[in-house]
């Protein structure tokens, strides 16, 4: 058999489903309608498995693999929606919701963010963990944008992104653990950085952390969807 | 450079140090020379020149007994000075040939009865600086015997027959990682140490560094024969100045001799070794995040696979290994798989050394057989916990290990044995604790270094160390409630299943280990607002009462 016809097949949820070798499960799952939720992956973008909501159960291990991350092998059986699985999610998405200010009744990404999304999806009803009440600077140098740091969930979209989609490498992270920050260039203020104004951060960010002054509003949410499209245009060419 | 050379080179110092009647080893390690044996070697230089004695006065890495310090061990005789002021340097070259010094004798018989020594052979017995005193004590004959005589596939067989596993802490059999990254495709590989050591209170590796360079580059240059690397790299934290000193004297003097560089003993085996320095980061030890930051990157760890025997340092297949497994190679190959298969436990073979800190008599470093039982290595080797008060715990494997209560003392140590009692094996700290240790203000502590040591990559271990520590904070505080307990023991779950790197996953067993053993030290805390050691100021509480 070549290897264009190597073909691989597993389960997922009890639902068989074929794929080719070096998908990851969370594409194949996609291509057959079953849902796993994800965060800090973007289709267009390299993935980076931080976010830890895509975490599946592999029958006969007892580890959780990133389903964005990891591959697909002969006869897998792979659970998505777990009792184990759920727990962890909330538990995730309570720890974003208390590491900084989520205020949504007060936020420019109210009813179309992904994290709020996610949160319903879920099934959150509540936090239970105690707030930080992080206070970040909120970054309004940009003419055309703001960075309100204080609503980031450091999936770090912005800085692949501009790495690898624009190429620039404006953004970059400093600090550690609970103190880290994304930041332009060294630290600068995002108006007076290398910044190239293309607003691809803006649209791939999923929460209302990097806004479009004036404009992104209910009437005008984000739209992260012309990645891919970007990408097949790039590979073209 | 032949063997024959390398014998020449050895028979030399023999020579040498045959002129002399006494040999007088000084420990100028970190501990020592923190206590003045700097001066006291210029003083005993001084005496001896002036005695007309026949007196080689040498100065040695660590002997072991760190609390006993600065010692002096005087061969043939073998006798062992302990606390030695520069002062007294007169009276030890005065009784050269007499009597020993009573008052400066050190009695540890005990102390080093049980240990055996492989990684720290040559510990107390050679100039890390001189690398003939190293192949005076068999040094580099190993690497020779593998060039001339061996295949790669031999000298992988030998260690995987020893039984080897990985000291860094997983415990990954060595001999099965160098046989993958031996069978990785490609023609570019590389050999990485990791001397990024960063657990508080463990020393075990700076010291190999410090006190036996070349016993590491040895084991690095025959990893690399045995998985087709050419190129190596050390990656030592930069908080230890004099370990990247000694390790650059070491690799000078190496190539120099023609034993690293281009064409190895007239072999087509070239093998070259590169010093990176680390910033500080405890999470660099983790061995994704050491590539991320050889190659110039943030130090952050990826998800694995692929494994970095697959796709490592700029994607090339790697071999990474801790500083006390290479430690332990060049002994191996010399004595054979089956020597150091005979040592240890069932399942992990073999000695370890831990670093002895804390509540305990005898600090310091020591080398044991693996499944020795936790209690001989506390009782006997460490002399038990000083008078007055009584054993409570004892915490091993750094920050990621747990706390092991006195009714376990009597389990033989190995990797899985330590793991099933919710500690780790780690790199081999093992800090001692007695009754004026609070277990939740340990538990605190060691969450604390974890989270402010997490790299911030993902959320469990990123937010959830944070809020341990919160958590943690309220109950030594005296404000917390048997609900946050709870939520507590919800979230350790959650950070240990679902954190990406090992950092995380391990971060909560200091709470969980101390939950376990320790549980109504807890309730105490909470619900009688009481600190049973009297350590924790439940300030919050003292406030809310008044």
């Amino acid at each position: 058999m070549s290897a264009e016809n190597d073909v691989r097949t597993l389960t997922i949820d009890e639902q068989e489903v074929s794929a080719r070798p070096g998908q990851t499960i969370l594409e194949v799952a996609r291509e057959n309608g079953i849902n796993i939720p994800t965060l800090c992956h973007l289709d267009g973008l390299s993935d980076v498995g931080a976010c830890r909501l895509c975490l599946v159960e592999i029958k006969g291990s007892n580890k959780l693999l990133p389903a964005c991350v990891a591959t697909v092998q002969e006869g897998m059986e792979v659970s998505t929606d777990t009792e184990r699985l759920r727990r962890h999610r909330r538990t995730i998405l309570e720890l974003l919701f208390a590491e900084r200010n989520h205020v949504c009744s007060v936020c420019v990404s109210n009813g179309h963010c992904e994290l709020q999304a996610m949160a319903q999806e879920q099934g959150l009803t509540h936090v239970r963990l105690p707030y930080r009440y992080a206070k970040f600077d909120v970054d309004a140098s940009h003419d055309r944008f703001t960075a309100d740091h204080n609503r980031c969930i450091l999936c770090l979209r912005c800085v692949r992104a501009c790495a690898e989609i624009e190429g620039a490498h404006v953004w970059d992270v400093m600090g550690r653990g609970i103190d880290c920050l994304v930041i332009t260039d060294l630290h600068e203020q995002w108006g007076n950085s290398t910044c190239t104004r293309c607003g691809k951060c803006v649209q791939v960010c999923p929460t209302g952390a990097l806004f479009e002054k004036s404009k992104i509003g209910t009437e005008r949410p984000k739209d992260p969807q012309f990645l891919p499209y970007l990408n097949l245009m790039r590979e073209a060419q | 450079m032949t063997i024959e050379e390398l014998e020449q080179i050895a028979q030399s110092v023999r020579q040498e140090n045959a002129k002399y009647d006494y040999e007088v080893n000084v420990c100028m390690d970190l501990a020592c020379a923190s206590q003045g044996s700097g001066k006291l070697k210029e003083e005993l230089e001084k005496s001896a020149a002036d005695s007309g004695k026949r007196i080689l006065v040498r100065r040695t890495g660590c002997m072991g007994p760190c609390s006993h310090g600065p010692l002096v061990r005087i061969d043939p005789e073998e006798r062992l000075y302990e606390h030695v002021p520069p002062a007294k340097a007169q009276r030890i070259v005065d009784s050269l040939g007499g009597a020993p010094i009573a008052e400066l004798q050190c009695d540890l018989n005990e102390h080093f009865e049980s240990q055996v020594r492989v990684v720290l052979e040559n510990a107390g017995y050679i100039d890390p600086e001189k690398m003939d005193d190293y192949i005076a004590r068999d040094g580099y004959k190993a690497l020779l015997t593998v060039l001339l005589e061996m295949t790669p596939g031999g000298v992988i067989h030998r260690i995987t027959e020893s039984g080897l596993r990985g000291r860094g802490g997983g415990g990954y059999p060595t001999g099965l990682k160098w046989g993958t990254v031996a069978k990785a495709a490609g023609g570019v590989k590389y050999v990485v140490c990791n001397g990024d050591e960063g657990d508080p209170g463990a020393f075990m590796d700076r010291s190999v560094m410090e006190g036996d360079p070349h016993r590491v580059l040895e084991g690095m240059a025959i990893a690399a024969y045995a998985v087709g690397a050419s190129k190596g790299f050390i990656y030592v934290r930069a908080e230890y100045p004099i370990a990247v000193s000694r390790l650059t004297t070491a690799l000078r003097e190496a190539r120099r001799r023609g034993l690293l560089g281009n064409n190895i003993a007239n072999t087509p085996f070239s093998f070259d070794v590169e010093i990176r320095l680390g910033a500080g980061a405890f999470v660099c030890g983790e061995e994704t995040a050491l590539i991320a930051s050889i190659e110039g990157k943030r130090g952050t760890p990826r998800t694995r696979p692929p494994y970095p025997a697959s796709s490592g340092l700029w994607g090339k297949p790697t071999l990474i290994n801790n500083v006390e497994t290479f430690a332990n190679i060049a002994p191996i190959v010399r004595n054979g798989g089956k020597w150091f298969h005979d040592m240890g436990s069932e399942r992990s073979k073999g000695t370890k050394v831990f670093a002895l800190t804390g509540k305990i008599a005898n600090t310091g470093l020591v080398e044991v057989p693996m499944g020795i039982k936790l209690r001989e290595i506390i009782e006997k080797i460490g002399g038990g916990v000083p008078e007055g008060h009584t054993f409570k715990a004892v915490q091993t494997g750094g920050p990621s290990g747990g706390c092991i209560p006195a009714e376990m003392l009597d389990v033989g140590v190995s990797y899985d044995a330590l793991l099933k009692m919710g500690s780790i094996m780690g790199s081999g700290g093992m800090i001692v604790m007695d009754d004026s240790s609070c277990m939740v203000n340990v538990a605190r502590f060691f969450v604390e270094f974890c989270m402010t040591e997490s790299c911030g990559k993902c959320i469990p271990c990123r937010a959830g160390t944070a809020q341990m520590h919160t958590l943690l904070t309220r109950i030594s505080n005296g404000t917390g409630t048997l609900e946050d307990l709870e939520l507590l023991e919800d979230l350790c779950v959650t950070v240990k299943e679902a954190s990406l790197c090992g950092l995380g996953q391990t971060a909560p067993n200091p709470v969980l280990s101390t939950l376990k053993y320790f549980r109504n030290e807890y309730i105490e805390h909470i619900v009688n607002k009481r600190c049973p050691a009297g350590v924790c100021g439940m300030e919050a509480a003292a406030e809310v009462l008044a």
